[in-house]
Protein backbone atom coordinates (compact mmCIF):
# COMPACT_ATOMS: atom_id res chain seq x y z
CA UNK A 1 0.00 0.00 0.00
CA UNK A 2 1.27 3.45 -0.86
CA UNK A 3 0.43 6.23 1.57
CA UNK A 4 1.14 9.87 0.79
CA UNK A 5 0.71 12.80 3.15
CA UNK A 6 0.19 16.06 1.27
CA UNK A 7 1.18 19.23 3.03
CA UNK A 8 3.27 22.33 2.54
CA UNK A 9 4.88 22.18 5.94
CA UNK A 10 2.30 23.61 8.31
CA UNK A 11 1.94 22.32 11.84
CA UNK A 12 -1.15 20.23 11.06
CA UNK A 13 0.61 18.61 8.11
CA UNK A 14 3.42 17.47 10.37
CA UNK A 15 1.04 16.08 12.95
CA UNK A 16 -0.82 14.12 10.26
CA UNK A 17 2.42 12.60 8.98
CA UNK A 18 3.42 11.68 12.52
CA UNK A 19 0.03 10.12 13.27
CA UNK A 20 0.05 8.12 10.04
CA UNK A 21 3.51 6.74 10.74
CA UNK A 22 2.43 5.81 14.27
CA UNK A 23 -0.69 4.01 13.14
CA UNK A 24 1.21 2.16 10.41
CA UNK A 25 3.90 1.03 12.84
CA UNK A 26 1.51 0.06 15.64
CA UNK A 27 -0.71 -2.05 13.44
CA UNK A 28 1.99 -3.60 11.32
CA UNK A 29 0.46 -2.21 8.14
CA UNK A 30 2.52 -2.97 5.08
CA UNK A 31 2.82 0.48 3.61
CA UNK A 32 5.27 2.99 2.29
CA UNK A 33 4.65 6.43 3.77
CA UNK A 34 5.91 9.51 1.94
CA UNK A 35 5.40 13.21 2.45
CA UNK A 36 4.59 15.36 -0.56
CA UNK A 37 5.58 18.98 -0.04
CA UNK A 38 5.86 20.28 -3.58
CA UNK A 39 2.88 22.49 -4.31
CA UNK A 40 2.64 21.40 -7.96
CA UNK A 41 2.52 17.77 -6.90
CA UNK A 42 -0.15 18.58 -4.31
CA UNK A 43 -2.26 20.41 -6.88
CA UNK A 44 -2.23 17.33 -9.10
CA UNK A 45 -4.45 15.68 -6.51
CA UNK A 46 -6.90 18.55 -6.83
CA UNK A 47 -6.60 19.28 -3.13
CA UNK A 48 -7.17 22.81 -1.82
CA UNK A 49 -6.99 22.29 1.89
CA UNK A 50 -3.91 20.72 3.39
CA UNK A 51 -3.08 18.41 5.03
CA UNK A 52 -4.48 15.59 2.93
CA UNK A 53 -4.04 11.85 3.03
CA UNK A 54 -3.70 9.84 -0.16
CA UNK A 55 -3.88 6.05 -0.20
CA UNK A 56 -2.91 4.30 -3.41
CA UNK A 57 -3.44 7.46 -5.39
CA UNK A 58 -6.85 8.23 -3.91
CA UNK A 59 -7.52 11.24 -1.66
CA UNK A 60 -9.19 9.91 1.48
CA UNK A 61 -8.92 12.80 3.92
CA UNK A 62 -8.39 16.50 3.34
CA UNK A 63 -8.12 19.61 5.43
CA UNK A 64 -8.11 17.91 8.79
CA UNK A 65 -6.18 15.56 11.01
CA UNK A 66 -8.29 12.51 11.90
CA UNK A 67 -7.86 10.80 15.25
CA UNK A 68 -5.55 7.78 15.42
CA UNK A 69 -8.62 5.52 15.75
CA UNK A 70 -10.11 6.89 12.56
CA UNK A 71 -6.78 6.63 10.76
CA UNK A 72 -6.51 3.01 11.82
CA UNK A 73 -9.96 2.34 10.41
CA UNK A 74 -9.13 4.08 7.16
CA UNK A 75 -5.84 2.30 6.71
CA UNK A 76 -6.85 -1.19 7.81
CA UNK A 77 -10.37 -1.53 6.45
CA UNK A 78 -9.74 0.82 3.59
CA UNK A 79 -13.11 2.41 4.21
CA UNK A 80 -12.77 5.35 1.93
CA UNK A 81 -14.47 8.42 3.21
CA UNK A 82 -14.38 10.11 -0.14
CA UNK B 1 -21.59 3.66 20.61
CA UNK B 2 -18.54 5.68 21.37
CA UNK B 3 -19.76 8.50 19.16
CA UNK B 4 -23.16 8.61 20.80
CA UNK B 5 -21.57 8.95 24.19
CA UNK B 6 -19.66 11.91 22.89
CA UNK B 7 -22.84 13.63 21.73
CA UNK B 8 -24.38 12.94 25.16
CA UNK B 9 -21.50 14.50 27.03
CA UNK B 10 -21.49 17.51 24.74
CA UNK B 11 -25.21 18.11 25.29
CA UNK B 12 -24.70 17.81 29.02
CA UNK B 13 -21.88 20.34 28.87
CA UNK B 14 -24.19 23.10 27.60
CA UNK B 15 -26.23 23.63 30.81
CA UNK B 16 -23.03 23.33 32.84
CA UNK B 17 -21.53 26.04 30.66
CA UNK B 18 -24.56 28.25 31.26
CA UNK B 19 -24.41 27.76 35.03
CA UNK B 20 -20.74 28.66 35.12
CA UNK B 21 -21.18 31.67 32.88
CA UNK B 22 -24.13 33.12 34.75
CA UNK B 23 -22.42 32.81 38.12
CA UNK B 24 -19.04 34.25 37.17
CA UNK B 25 -19.45 37.56 38.95
CA UNK B 26 -20.42 35.83 42.19
CA UNK B 27 -17.49 33.47 41.79
CA UNK B 28 -15.05 36.32 41.12
CA UNK B 29 -16.32 38.38 44.08
CA UNK B 30 -16.19 35.32 46.32
CA UNK B 31 -12.65 34.52 45.30
CA UNK B 32 -11.44 38.06 45.88
CA UNK B 33 -13.33 38.13 49.17
CA UNK B 34 -11.37 35.11 50.42
CA UNK B 35 -8.38 37.36 50.95
CA UNK B 36 -9.10 39.62 53.90
CA UNK B 37 -6.12 41.86 53.06
CA UNK B 38 -7.77 43.08 49.88
CA UNK B 39 -10.02 46.01 50.62
CA UNK B 40 -12.68 46.83 48.07
CA UNK B 41 -11.84 49.85 45.92
CA UNK B 42 -8.06 49.58 46.26
CA UNK B 43 -6.29 49.45 42.87
CA UNK B 44 -4.83 45.96 43.48
CA UNK B 45 -8.20 44.53 44.53
CA UNK B 46 -9.93 45.97 41.50
CA UNK B 47 -7.19 44.73 39.16
CA UNK B 48 -7.52 41.22 40.61
CA UNK B 49 -11.29 41.30 40.47
CA UNK B 50 -11.05 42.39 36.82
CA UNK B 51 -8.78 39.46 35.99
CA UNK B 52 -10.62 36.67 37.83
CA UNK B 53 -13.83 37.79 36.18
CA UNK B 54 -12.64 38.59 32.66
CA UNK B 55 -10.33 35.66 32.07
CA UNK B 56 -12.80 32.82 32.74
CA UNK B 57 -15.51 34.81 30.97
CA UNK B 58 -13.51 35.15 27.77
CA UNK B 59 -12.37 31.53 28.01
CA UNK B 60 -15.94 30.27 28.35
CA UNK B 61 -17.10 32.40 25.43
CA UNK B 62 -14.20 31.16 23.33
CA UNK B 63 -15.04 27.52 24.01
CA UNK B 64 -18.72 27.95 23.15
CA UNK B 65 -18.32 30.06 20.02
CA UNK B 66 -15.39 28.11 18.58
CA UNK B 67 -17.34 24.90 19.11
CA UNK B 68 -20.31 26.18 17.11
CA UNK B 69 -18.13 27.82 14.48
CA UNK B 70 -16.30 24.49 14.13
CA UNK B 71 -19.60 22.72 13.47
CA UNK B 72 -20.77 25.37 11.01
CA UNK B 73 -17.44 25.16 9.19
CA UNK B 74 -17.79 21.40 8.78
CA UNK B 75 -20.54 22.20 6.27
CA UNK B 76 -18.29 24.42 4.18
CA UNK B 77 -15.30 23.11 2.30
CA UNK B 78 -13.00 25.04 -0.04
CA UNK B 79 -14.24 22.77 -2.84
CA UNK B 80 -17.87 23.71 -2.27
CA UNK B 81 -16.98 27.37 -1.95
CA UNK B 82 -15.09 27.22 -5.22
CA UNK B 83 -18.01 25.61 -6.93
CA UNK B 84 -20.31 28.34 -5.66
CA UNK B 85 -17.97 31.03 -6.98
CA UNK B 86 -17.28 29.57 -10.41
CA UNK B 87 -18.62 31.69 -13.20
CA UNK B 88 -20.01 34.35 -10.87
CA UNK B 89 -19.83 37.85 -12.25
CA UNK B 90 -18.11 40.62 -10.38
CA UNK B 91 -19.73 42.27 -7.43
CA UNK B 92 -22.21 39.48 -6.71
CA UNK B 93 -19.20 37.18 -6.78
CA UNK B 94 -17.22 39.53 -4.54
CA UNK B 95 -20.04 39.70 -2.01
CA UNK B 96 -20.42 35.93 -1.96
CA UNK B 97 -16.66 35.36 -1.76
CA UNK B 98 -16.27 37.70 1.20
CA UNK B 99 -19.12 36.03 3.09
CA UNK B 100 -17.89 32.53 2.30
CA UNK B 101 -14.46 33.69 3.46
CA UNK B 102 -15.87 33.96 6.98
CA UNK B 103 -17.28 30.44 7.18
CA UNK B 104 -14.91 28.39 5.02
CA UNK B 105 -12.13 26.79 7.03
CA UNK B 106 -8.93 28.58 6.13
CA UNK B 107 -5.41 28.67 7.40
CA UNK B 108 -2.75 30.89 5.91
CA UNK B 109 -0.60 27.81 5.28
CA UNK B 110 -3.06 26.59 2.65
CA UNK B 111 -3.43 30.01 1.01
CA UNK B 112 -1.41 28.87 -2.01
CA UNK B 113 -3.27 25.64 -2.85
CA UNK B 114 -6.48 27.55 -2.32
CA UNK B 115 -5.43 30.42 -4.57
CA UNK B 116 -4.32 28.01 -7.30
CA UNK B 117 -7.45 25.91 -6.94
CA UNK B 118 -9.70 28.97 -7.30
CA UNK B 119 -7.88 30.67 -10.16
CA UNK B 120 -7.33 27.45 -12.12
CA UNK B 121 -11.00 26.61 -12.09
CA UNK B 122 -11.94 30.01 -13.44
CA UNK B 123 -12.85 32.00 -10.35
CA UNK B 124 -11.89 35.59 -11.34
CA UNK B 125 -8.87 37.13 -9.64
CA UNK B 126 -10.80 39.89 -7.88
CA UNK B 127 -13.31 37.43 -6.44
CA UNK B 128 -10.48 35.20 -5.23
CA UNK B 129 -9.02 38.23 -3.48
CA UNK B 130 -12.31 39.08 -1.78
CA UNK B 131 -12.14 35.60 -0.28
CA UNK B 132 -8.47 35.85 0.66
CA UNK B 133 -9.01 39.20 2.38
CA UNK B 134 -12.14 38.26 4.33
CA UNK B 135 -10.89 34.86 5.51
CA UNK B 136 -8.16 36.06 7.87
CA UNK B 137 -9.64 39.51 8.58
CA UNK B 138 -12.90 38.28 10.08
CA UNK B 139 -11.81 35.92 12.75
CA UNK B 140 -13.93 34.09 15.30
CA UNK B 141 -11.47 34.64 18.15
CA UNK B 142 -11.63 38.38 17.51
CA UNK B 143 -15.43 38.19 17.47
CA UNK B 144 -15.46 36.51 20.89
CA UNK B 145 -12.99 38.92 22.41
CA UNK B 146 -14.66 42.02 20.99
CA UNK B 147 -18.01 40.78 22.25
CA UNK B 148 -16.60 40.03 25.69
CA UNK B 149 -14.93 43.40 26.02
CA UNK B 150 -17.17 45.80 24.11
CA UNK B 151 -20.45 44.06 23.32
CA UNK B 152 -22.41 43.30 20.17
CA UNK B 153 -22.23 46.78 18.64
CA UNK B 154 -18.51 46.54 18.19
CA UNK B 155 -18.76 43.01 16.82
CA UNK B 156 -21.25 44.19 14.20
CA UNK B 157 -19.03 47.12 13.26
CA UNK B 158 -16.07 44.77 12.96
CA UNK B 159 -17.81 42.16 10.81
CA UNK B 160 -19.64 44.58 8.53
CA UNK B 161 -16.67 46.85 7.87
CA UNK B 162 -14.43 43.81 7.34
CA UNK B 163 -16.89 42.51 4.75
CA UNK B 164 -17.12 45.86 3.00
CA UNK B 165 -13.32 46.13 2.78
CA UNK B 166 -13.01 42.59 1.38
CA UNK B 167 -15.79 43.17 -1.17
CA UNK B 168 -14.60 46.57 -2.38
CA UNK B 169 -10.88 45.71 -2.39
CA UNK B 170 -11.53 42.53 -4.38
CA UNK B 171 -13.80 44.41 -6.75
CA UNK B 172 -11.12 47.07 -7.37
CA UNK B 173 -8.44 44.43 -7.96
CA UNK B 174 -10.80 42.75 -10.44
CA UNK B 175 -11.50 46.03 -12.25
CA UNK B 176 -7.80 46.88 -12.52
CA UNK B 177 -7.24 43.65 -14.47
CA UNK B 178 -4.07 42.70 -12.66
CA UNK B 179 -3.86 39.15 -14.04
CA UNK B 180 -0.59 40.21 -15.69
CA UNK B 181 0.95 40.40 -12.22
CA UNK B 182 0.15 36.81 -11.39
CA UNK B 183 3.12 34.50 -12.00
CA UNK B 184 2.85 33.21 -15.58
CA UNK B 185 2.97 29.54 -14.64
CA UNK B 186 -0.26 29.86 -12.66
CA UNK B 187 -2.32 30.37 -15.81
CA UNK B 188 -0.01 28.26 -17.99
CA UNK B 189 -0.33 25.02 -16.08
CA UNK B 190 -3.53 23.11 -16.02
CA UNK B 191 -4.22 20.61 -13.40
CA UNK B 192 -6.43 17.70 -13.97
CA UNK B 193 -9.79 18.69 -12.61
CA UNK B 194 -11.30 15.45 -11.53
CA UNK B 195 -14.65 15.75 -9.83
CA UNK B 196 -13.94 15.23 -6.18
CA UNK B 197 -16.81 14.01 -4.16
CA UNK B 198 -17.56 15.51 -0.82
CA UNK B 199 -16.49 13.64 2.21
CA UNK B 200 -19.54 12.11 3.84
CA UNK B 201 -19.53 13.38 7.38
CA UNK B 202 -21.89 12.18 10.07
CA UNK B 203 -23.35 14.46 12.71
CA UNK B 204 -21.18 12.95 15.42
CA UNK B 205 -18.13 13.65 13.28
CA UNK B 206 -19.22 17.27 13.03
CA UNK B 207 -19.43 17.48 16.81
CA UNK B 208 -16.01 15.90 16.93
CA UNK B 209 -14.74 18.58 14.53
CA UNK B 210 -16.21 21.29 16.77
CA UNK B 211 -14.46 19.79 19.78
CA UNK B 212 -11.20 19.49 17.85
CA UNK B 213 -11.41 23.15 16.86
CA UNK B 214 -11.95 24.10 20.52
CA UNK B 215 -8.96 22.03 21.62
CA UNK B 216 -6.70 23.37 18.90
CA UNK B 217 -7.58 27.04 19.17
CA UNK B 218 -7.96 27.31 22.93
CA UNK B 219 -4.67 25.52 23.60
CA UNK B 220 -3.03 27.96 21.20
CA UNK B 221 -4.52 31.22 22.43
CA UNK B 222 -5.29 30.90 26.16
CA UNK B 223 -1.89 32.19 27.19
CA UNK B 224 -2.20 35.28 24.99
CA UNK B 225 -5.66 35.90 26.37
CA UNK B 226 -4.37 35.58 29.94
CA UNK B 227 -1.42 37.89 29.28
CA UNK B 228 -3.56 40.41 27.44
CA UNK B 229 -6.14 40.52 30.22
CA UNK B 230 -3.43 40.66 32.89
CA UNK B 231 -1.90 43.68 31.17
CA UNK B 232 -5.41 45.06 30.85
CA UNK B 233 -6.07 44.48 34.57
CA UNK B 234 -2.81 46.17 35.53
CA UNK B 235 -3.39 49.17 33.32
CA UNK B 236 -7.01 49.25 34.50
CA UNK B 237 -5.93 50.04 38.03
CA UNK B 238 -2.74 52.01 37.60
CA UNK B 239 -2.49 54.01 34.38
CA UNK B 240 -4.28 57.36 34.24
CA UNK B 241 -7.44 57.21 32.18
CA UNK B 242 -6.56 59.74 29.51
CA UNK B 243 -3.04 58.48 28.99
CA UNK B 244 -3.54 57.45 25.35
CA UNK B 245 -5.81 60.34 24.42
CA UNK B 246 -2.99 62.61 23.29
CA UNK B 247 -1.44 59.85 21.18
CA UNK B 248 -4.40 57.96 19.72
CA UNK B 249 -7.34 60.19 20.58
CA UNK B 250 -10.04 61.36 18.23
CA UNK B 251 -8.39 64.68 17.50
CA UNK B 252 -5.08 63.20 16.41
CA UNK B 253 -5.85 62.78 12.71
CA UNK B 254 -2.55 61.10 11.78
CA UNK B 255 -3.04 58.41 14.44
CA UNK B 256 -5.16 56.32 12.05
CA UNK B 257 -2.66 56.06 9.15
CA UNK B 258 0.19 55.70 11.61
CA UNK B 259 -1.55 52.82 13.45
CA UNK B 260 -2.20 51.06 10.15
CA UNK B 261 1.40 51.54 8.99
CA UNK B 262 2.65 50.08 12.24
CA UNK B 263 0.07 47.30 12.18
CA UNK B 264 0.57 45.99 8.63
CA UNK B 265 3.98 44.32 9.06
CA UNK B 266 3.12 43.17 12.58
CA UNK B 267 1.82 39.68 12.87
CA UNK B 268 -0.13 38.48 15.84
CA UNK B 269 -3.18 36.38 16.37
CA UNK B 270 -6.40 38.05 17.36
CA UNK B 271 -6.14 36.65 20.87
CA UNK B 272 -3.06 38.71 21.58
CA UNK B 273 -4.15 41.91 19.92
CA UNK B 274 -7.73 42.42 21.12
CA UNK B 275 -6.96 42.73 24.85
CA UNK B 276 -4.29 45.29 23.99
CA UNK B 277 -6.76 47.18 21.85
CA UNK B 278 -9.25 47.20 24.71
CA UNK B 279 -6.61 48.70 26.99
CA UNK B 280 -5.79 51.37 24.39
CA UNK B 281 -9.47 52.30 24.18
CA UNK B 282 -9.96 52.35 27.92
CA UNK B 283 -7.08 54.76 28.25
CA UNK B 284 -8.42 57.23 25.75
CA UNK B 285 -7.59 55.90 22.27
CA UNK B 286 -10.40 56.49 19.77
CA UNK B 287 -12.41 53.38 18.77
CA UNK B 288 -11.77 53.89 15.04
CA UNK B 289 -8.03 54.23 15.53
CA UNK B 290 -7.84 51.16 17.75
CA UNK B 291 -10.02 49.06 15.40
CA UNK B 292 -7.90 50.12 12.41
CA UNK B 293 -4.79 49.04 14.27
CA UNK B 294 -6.32 45.66 15.13
CA UNK B 295 -7.57 45.00 11.60
CA UNK B 296 -4.26 45.85 10.00
CA UNK B 297 -2.45 43.50 12.36
CA UNK B 298 -4.69 40.50 11.71
CA UNK B 299 -5.63 41.07 8.06
CA UNK B 300 -2.26 41.90 6.57
CA UNK B 301 1.00 40.38 7.63
CA UNK B 302 4.49 39.99 6.30
CA UNK B 303 4.54 36.16 6.53
CA UNK B 304 1.34 35.92 4.49
CA UNK B 305 2.74 38.19 1.79
CA UNK B 306 5.92 36.12 1.61
CA UNK B 307 3.79 33.01 1.10
CA UNK B 308 1.77 34.77 -1.63
CA UNK B 309 5.00 35.82 -3.36
CA UNK B 310 5.15 32.28 -4.79
CA UNK B 311 2.15 32.95 -7.01
CA UNK B 312 1.92 36.75 -7.22
CA UNK B 313 4.41 39.28 -8.51
CA UNK B 314 5.53 42.03 -6.20
CA UNK B 315 3.46 44.85 -7.76
CA UNK B 316 0.27 42.85 -7.18
CA UNK B 317 1.17 42.12 -3.56
CA UNK B 318 1.90 45.80 -2.99
CA UNK B 319 -1.33 46.87 -4.71
CA UNK B 320 -3.29 44.36 -2.63
CA UNK B 321 -1.68 45.57 0.61
CA UNK B 322 -2.18 49.23 -0.34
CA UNK B 323 -5.87 48.78 -1.21
CA UNK B 324 -6.64 46.85 1.98
CA UNK B 325 -4.63 49.26 4.14
CA UNK B 326 -6.48 52.22 2.59
CA UNK B 327 -9.79 50.50 3.28
CA UNK B 328 -8.85 49.94 6.90
CA UNK B 329 -7.80 53.59 7.26
CA UNK B 330 -11.11 54.79 5.84
CA UNK B 331 -12.94 52.60 8.35
CA UNK B 332 -10.82 54.09 11.13
CA UNK B 333 -11.59 57.66 10.05
CA UNK B 334 -15.28 56.87 9.61
CA UNK B 335 -15.64 55.55 13.14
CA UNK B 336 -13.68 58.35 14.69
CA UNK B 337 -15.98 60.71 12.84
CA UNK B 338 -19.34 59.19 13.77
CA UNK B 339 -18.70 57.92 17.30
Amino acid sequence: MKIQVLGTGCAKCKSLEKAVREVVAQNGIDAEVTKVEDIMEIMKFNVMSTPALVVDGKVVVKGRVPSNDELKQILTNKIFLI
Amino acid sequence: MKWNRKIGWTLLALPVWYLLYSNLQRFADGLVGLFPGLSAGAPLTEALRFFVFEFPKVLLLLVLIIFFVGIVRSFFTPERTRKALEGKNTFVGNVMAAMLGIVTPFCSCSAIPLFLGFVESGVPLGITFSFLIAAPMINEVAVVLLYGMFGWNTVLIYISTGLVIAIVAGWIIGRLRLEKWVEEWVYATHFEKGETEDEKISFSQRIEMGLTAVREIVSKVWLYVALGIAVGAGVHGYVPAEFMASLMGKDVWYAVPLSVLIGVPLYSNAAGIVPIVSVLIEKGAALGTALAFMMSVIALSLPEMIILKKVLKLPLILTFAAIVATGIMLVGFLFNFIM
